[in-house]
Formats: structure tokens, sequence, C-alpha cells
């Protein structure tokens, strides 16, 4: 049942401008206007400008803890998020500023976060690991690796038990692939028949180790055979290859309710967290290597030229305006207020939040501050 | 009045709660065909079904992160350890997941999730299955946790916490579950954070939660007719939210508080109880406060050294006879 004629990130003959032109003919493609075209470009280059300017904000000060950037794995998010329905929803891990901006999240809301600002998406105490839209069908940001795939089985679930034709999109990175709950999660996804999919974005390494140094068994997708689930490897530079690989997932998980594990080799140009000296375990040039073959807004860019979707001039005004917009973001959360003191103790539970239906009594905080 | 088991008195606070609400269903390890592990859900996979009544497999992290991820969009899963023993292999989700997302979400989530199962020693099954965590669960906020002694207080409490809207923590106890008592057949609810004084006494408070307010009970009937001591027994039943209200009028009227409960001493709940007591009704007292709790160790298999190592009426009378 499952497709074994797989890629890898190994293969030398891939023609990668080639390709692209033919995923570009993939029936969920081919018929894209150029407009929408120009949309999922926007979306990268927002979410790439975006993080730039958040770097930025981290190395002013303005930005503490962890900032994990998605920089490199841009086409991956807006590829999946772009064929996401009413009832589908996402749910991802710690590096989820591409994926809350995909989903329409704005970058005020989420840099304001960054900056632990009131007006930020969780008003400040969520934090960079941890952003939330509901009303856009995502559940987060989730800090612990693979802490997030039982949930996104959880969802998947709660669609079902509605009635729904929707289905979760379950992100985590290569690194998830070795945590305990997602073996759980895939077996409850396959035995229950939950529209779950579980999206492995392989940026090639888990923190600071490679992905030759931590898992054995390879792809790390052919781990759902196991569980009886149909699984794929497909490669993330290439929006038009994500849309195609995510669209027979959401099909599966919409026509027969049934999981799919599809591995997208992706890469990141930044460290796991931006404080963490990369140098350790990678060159400088494997780096560059990646930048010069495979960047997804590059790769997007010039096919938009090749095919005459977009001129020059349209595709220089939306990354000027992406850039424009992020600095934006930078001075609304530079100027937005910190939140009250006060706040520290709103959000923790429902029933204090909403005096008027709390039918508990006693206490519920123990402060020691009088 | 009917009289019930303590286990079907939750099992109707499950059916009755299943009918109300199309939201309501309950999951976990054996709850369906076998009936439970400990038979509190038996019968209700026929009344209502595979769809609300949920066998899962032995993934406590799985079916637990399961759950919260569904009640997320609206559900409202009962989910079951067989024992609470095994909420360690699922401590990522019930404490990282349950308890934040609300937080980390600018309250913009709710988790109304309630996990349940019996927390408690004394079965002779050894330190793996004689956790009782609710120590552990009250430390952190964002959660609830409910302790019920009595079939009354347990089907009450349950009906609260599936219908509250926050992540409750349930502990029951296997050695409660075959107690009878009386159970009203018509609708009520006890709430979250109300104590009760399940006797009145004025010479000292007995403080416990749990089967530990049933052990002082006992011991307060020992007291009174042995030794002419007169014993107040506060059942907590609610840890978090808490009643201080109940303890400290309680240790104002009696001047002498002894604390009892199953936890382990360092930073057991009666830590807190104490500190309370001491913050509060500091001048009310005539003795120093006491605790009886197990004995610090893991817990021990032998069965005649385990009935020694959880706190029993002996230990609570002897400690009493040292206060007054």
């Amino acid at each position: 049942m499952s497709d074994t004629t797989q890629q890898n990130t190994e293969e030398p003959t891939h023609d990668i401008a080639a390709s692209l032109r033919e995923n570009s003919q993939h029936e969920v493609n081919k018929s894209l206007t150029d407009a929408a075209r120009i949309e999922y470009f926007r979306e990268m280059v927002r979410i790439r400008r975006f993080e730039e300017r958040t770097l930025r904000a981290y190395q002013q000060g303005h930005i503490g803890g962890f900032l994990h950037l998605y920089i490199g794995q841009e086409a991956v998010a807006v590829g999946c998020v772009s064929l996401m329905g009413d009832d589908d929803h996402v749910i991802t891990t710690y590096r989820d500023h591409g994926h809350a901006l995909a989903v329409g999240m704005t970058m005020n809301e989420c840099m304001a976060e960054l900056y632990g600002k009131h007006t930020g998406c969780s008003k400040g105490k969520g934090g960079s690991m941890h952003f939330f839209a509901p009303d856009k069908n995502y559940w987060g940001g989730h800090g612990i690796v693979g802490g997030q795939t039982p949930l996104g089985a959880g969802i998947a679930f709660a669609l079902k038990y509605q009635k729904k034709k929707g289905c979760c999109l379950c992100f985590m990175g290569d690194g998830a692939t070795n945590q305990g709950p997602l073996y759980e999660s895939l077996n409850l996804a396959s035995l229950w028949d939950l529209p779950v999919i579980y999206v492995i974005e392989n940026n090639g390494f888990s923190m600071g180790t490679s992905l030759g140094r931590h898992s054995i068994g390879t792809p790390l997708a052919r781990r759902a055979e196991g569980f009886d689930i149909d699984w794929k490897v497909c490669y993330g530079h290439d929006i038009y290859e994500v849309r195609a690989n995510i669209s027979e997932a959401m099909k599966r998980a919409h026509e027969e309710s049934r999981p799919t594990v599809l591995e997208i080799n992706t890469y990141r140009y930044r460290g796991h967290s931006v404080s963490d000296a990369d140098d350790t375990y990678r060159t400088k040039q494997e780096i560059q290597d990646y930048k010069d073959t495979k960047d997804p807004i590059n790769l997007f860019r010039d096919h938009l030229l090749e095919t005459g979707a977009a001129d020059e001039e349209t595709l220089k005004s939306i990354n000027a305006s992406a850039k424009e917009e992020a600095e934006q973001s930078a001075q609304f959360a530079e100027q937005s207020p910190f939140p009250p003191v006060s706040d520290i103790q709103t959000d923790v539970y429902w029933e204090t939040d909403n005096p008027d239906e709390k039918v508990s009594e006693g206490t519920i905080f123990f402060n020691s501050i009088k | 009045m009917p009289v019930i088991e303590y286990r079907d008195a939750i099992n109707q606070a499950l059916a009755e709660e299943i009918i109300r609400d199309p939201n309501v269903l309950v999951m976990g390890e054996e709850v369906a065909q076998y009936k439970g592990a400990y038979k509190v859900t038996r019968g209700l996979l026929e009344k209502f079904g595979p769809n609300r009544i949920i066998d899962a497999p032995i993934s406590e992290a799985g079916f637990c992160g399961l759950g919260i991820g569904a009640s997320m969009l609206g559900i409202r899963p009962v989910i079951e350890f067989i024992f609470w023993s095994l909420c360690y292999v699922a401590f990522d989700q019930v404490i990282n997941n349950a308890a934040n997302i609300r937080y980390m979400s600018g309250g913009l989530i709710n988790i109304p999730v309630v996990f349940r199962g019996p927390a408690n020693g004394g079965t002779n099954v050894g330190a793996t299955h004689s956790h009782t965590p609710e120590n552990f669960a009250a430390n952190t906020p964002g959660l609830k946790v409910v302790c019920p002694a009595t079939p009354y207080d347990a089907k009450g409490l349950m009906k609260s916490a599936i219908r509250d809207n926050d992540p409750v923590f349930f502990m029951e106890n296997t050695l409660l579950y075959g107690d009878k008592a009386e159970v009203p057949e018509e609708e009520y609810l006890v709430p979250l954070g109300k104590a009760e004084v399940k006797k009145e006494g004025t010479d000292l408070s007995l403080i416990a939660h749990g089967r530990c307010a049933l052990l002082a009970l006992e011991a307060a009937q020992v007291l009174e007719e042995k030794h002419n001591i007169n014993a107040e027994v506060v059942d907590l039943r609610s840890i978090r939210p808490l009643d201080e209200e109940t303890i400290i009028n309680s240790v104002k009227k009696t001047n002498r508080a002894v604390l009892v409960e199953e936890n382990k001493p360092f930073c057991g709940v009666d830590a807190q109880i104490a500190y309370l007591i001491q913050e509060k009704a500091f001048d009310y007292l005539d003795a120093p406060i006491q605790r009886i709790s197990s004995i610090d160790a893991p817990q021990i298999c032998s069965m005649p050294l385990e009935k020694q190592q959880i706190p029993n009426v002996e230990r609570i009378v002897s400690t009493v006879l040292t206060q007054v």
C-alpha cells in the first residue's frame, strides 16, 4: 500500500528545474491562476522577511529565550496550508512562525508575542514556541518535541466524532520521530481510522545532531508501514511538489478517514535556535550549497518569471512590502505595552476568567505575595 | 434512598453526563468490553455503544494526548487511568499540555478533560502502582484536583468535574470502590472546592482527604470511646481549589490540627495545609500542627509492612494522644 519509489536527499541526478516544471502540471497545480501563484510567493517571502526581522530584534535584545527560525523551509508550510478547507486544522512544533503566518495570523500579533507584549497573539504568555489561533484552525505552537503528535490525533478524532469531513495536519521535525508518543499516536490514528496527516519536516538535523547520527531505519516515513499507514517522501524546496503530495494525503483523510505520514525533505538555514552555534555539526558550505540550488523562494521566483506568471517588478515590490510589513511589526511590538503584572494569573483557569459562570468554590491561587 | 457502591456512584455520574451532553465520552484501557479494570464503567458500553465508551490500547501518553487534543475542539473526554501511577508515562501530556495550553494560548483554548482513576497504596502492588500524585497535580496551576472519599461525594464531584471547563484530576481509591452508602436518585452536584465537616468536634481537627478522611472518622470514634476526646473531622474532598475557610474555621474552633494524608511527607498536600493554618490561624493554635503521612520511602510490597507504611487508625490515635 505504500509508495516505495520515494526519492531521497542524496539522489544526485535530481533535476530541480525539470521536476518543478513537472510538478507544476500536477492536477492541484496546473489550474492555479497567476494570482494564486503570486500569493504563494508572497506568503513565503513574508515568512522569510518576518523571520529575518525577528532575528535582528533578537540580536538587539528585544526578544529573549529561544527563537527557532523556519528560514529555508517556507514552501512546506505555505504549500500545505494552501490546500486547507474550513474543516482542516493545523498543529505544529516550536518552529511555528511560518505556519502561523501561513494560516493568516498577522505579523503584528506574532512579533508582539515574541517581544512578550500584551498585544501578542497569546498576550505575551506563550512566546516564540507557543503561537495559537483557534479561529484559524491553528492549534499551536508546541514546545516539547513530539508532544503535539497525540494532540494532532485528538483533533482528527474530534473531527470524526463531530462527523466533519476535515483533517488535521500535524507537523513535526525529523527529531520528533524518535519520541515515543509519535508511535502511540500512529497506532491510534491507524487503529481508529483518524483523518490525521503527520508531516515530518525533515531538515536533516535533530537540534545539532544530523539525521545519520540520530536515526536508523530511513526514510523516516517508512516507519509508518508498521502501522499500516500510507507514507511517502518528497522534497520541500518545491511548493508544487509539497502541494501535490499533501493533496493526496488530504484526499485520503477526507474520503477514507485514513492517516498518512508524509516526510518532506527540507533544510533550515539557521541554527536549531538562533543562539545555537551551528558550526559544530555542519559547514557553511553545506548551507550555501542548499541556498544556491534549492532555496524554495528563489526557485519559485525563477519559475514565476520563466512562465510569465509575474514580472520582476511585481516580485520586487512584494519583497519590499514584506520587508516593510516586517519592519512595521517590529515597531508595533516595540511600542506595545508589556502585559500588566495582574495578567500573570489570568488565562490559567477558564473559571476564574469567567466569574459569572463560576460554580466551584474555594481558593484556586496560592500566592505568597500579599 | 438507594445504597450503592462507590464504583457505581461514579458509574451513575458518567452515565448521567453522557446522556446530558453528547460531547461527553469515556476513554481508557479496558473501560468498554472488559467493563473497567475495577468495574467502574460496567454496563456503559451496552448502554451507550463504542463511540462513547472507547477501549484504548496501553498507550497512556497517546490516548491522554488524544483526549486533550479532542477537548480543544469541544469534546469532553473522561479518561481513565487504571491506576493514577500510570500518569507518569503520560506526564508531558497531562502536565505540559492539559495544564498549560489555556495559559500559553492567552485564554483562547479550553481543555475540558477529566482524568480519573485510583490513586492509593495499601493493595500490595509495590512502588510502581501505589502513587498518590495529588500533590504533584495540585502543584501545577491550570489543573484542578479532587479526592472523594464517599460514594455520595464521588458522584457529585464527578458530575461537577465533567461539566468543568478546566482539566480536572479525579483521584479515587481501589480500597473504596466496594464501599456502600446512600446516594440520592435525584440529580445533585458537589461543587469543587468545598470541604465537608464529616464529624463535628471540639477538641481537635483531623483534616484529611481521600480514604484518610474515613480513617480519621474511625480514629475519631476510637478517641471518643476510649479517650474521651471529641475530634472534628474535616474532609477536604477537593485539593485545588481548596476550601480554606472550612479548614481555618475548624482550627479556630478546636485550636489543634492533625493532618492526615497518604502522600509521602515531603511536599505533600498537607505541607500546604500546615502552612495555611500557621498563616491564618497562628494565634488560635494551642499545639504544633502534626502530620500523618505515608512513611517516607518507596511503597513497600510486603503486605503487613505496607499497612504500617500508609496512615492507619492506630497511628492517627497515637499521634492525637501526643497533642491533647
